[in-house]
């Protein structure tokens, strides 16, 4: 694999909006379809938000780093935090019958993404979030084929 | 983000507009509840939101459950295929009542 880039910033809300701008030029300069793309980029803001509000507590000085590495058709996104480090039991995506406000973030990652993984980070100090996608699988991320697919 | 609240007869309206996540779903919830405790049916414009997120959806869905504890009408317009793509992924497209129009959502 190898590094195509890296961004540092740190685990405010307002830096959301400016980490996905940066992923979606990246995806495009990756050659990432358009039907990936959206759903790319939702999947990478879901999981900065999670450290945002989860890891971090909300605080907004905490130091994230996303990683992207590429191996042929394969993109895969690391996501660094250095928050206490997270119990991976307690990560689940919830119930979708179970209608409460929340909870989401985890499913949508795991719906759009290949695989998604939660690792100790370097030398045991804080997370380390690593999604995988084939950027030629486009199936998940259409709506319409995302309904016939569970339709079936 | 930015929002336009309008009354139509029994309905408020809260247009959202943009790209709704962390940083102004707060805004977009406190706006959605106060419209309820006007004891008003709701409709949440998604016509012109271009990003909207977990948060944001979150949102929409503590209104649902608010309204429907007041037995007050609650729905979805317009909704841009942004926000349907999520709404599908999380499967909400079937619980949310969509209308495609304003219209439609006002005589339904």
């Amino acid at each position: 694999m190898q590094r195509i880039a890296r961004i540092h910033f740190l685990s405010s809300p307002e830096q959301l909006r400016p980490v996905r701008d940066a992923v979606r030029q990246l995806a495009v300069e990756q050659g990432c379809s358009d039907k990936n793309l959206d759903c790319l980029v939702m999947a990478i803001n879901e999981a900065c938000m999670n450290v945002i509000q989860h890891g971090y507590a909300n605080r907004n000085d905490g130091e994230m780093i996303l990683e992207f590495w590429r191996d042929q058709d394969l993109l895969s996104i690391r996501l660094f935090d250095f928050a206490e480090p997270v119990d991976k039991a307690s990560i689940k995506s919830r119930d979708l019958d179970d209608i409460k406000p929340g909870g989401l973030g985890v499913h949508i990652m795991q719906q759009v993404m290949d695989s998604v993984a939660y690792q100790h980070g370097p030398d045991g100090v804080g997370n380390m979030l690593e999604m995988r996608k084939r950027l030629s699988d486009e199936t998940i991320c259409c709506p319409n084929d995302y309904q016939e697919n569970n339709d079936t | 983000m930015s929002y336009r609240v309008e009354q139509q007869g029994n309905f408020n309206i809260v247009h959202l507009d943009g790209e709704v996540d962390l940083s102004n779903s707060p805004q977009a919830r406190e706006q959605i509840l106060k419209c309820l405790k006007q004891d008003k049916g709701l409709l949440v414009d998604l016509s012109q939101v271009e990003y909207i997120d977990s948060s944001g959806v979150a949102s929409l869905v503590e209104g649902y459950q608010v309204a429907r504890k007041k037995s007050l009408a609650f729905g979805l317009v317009g909704v841009s295929s942004a926000a349907l793509q999520v709404l599908q992924l999380a499967r909400l497209d079937k619980v949310f009542p969509l209308y495609d129009s304003l219209e439609a959502a006002l005589t339904a």
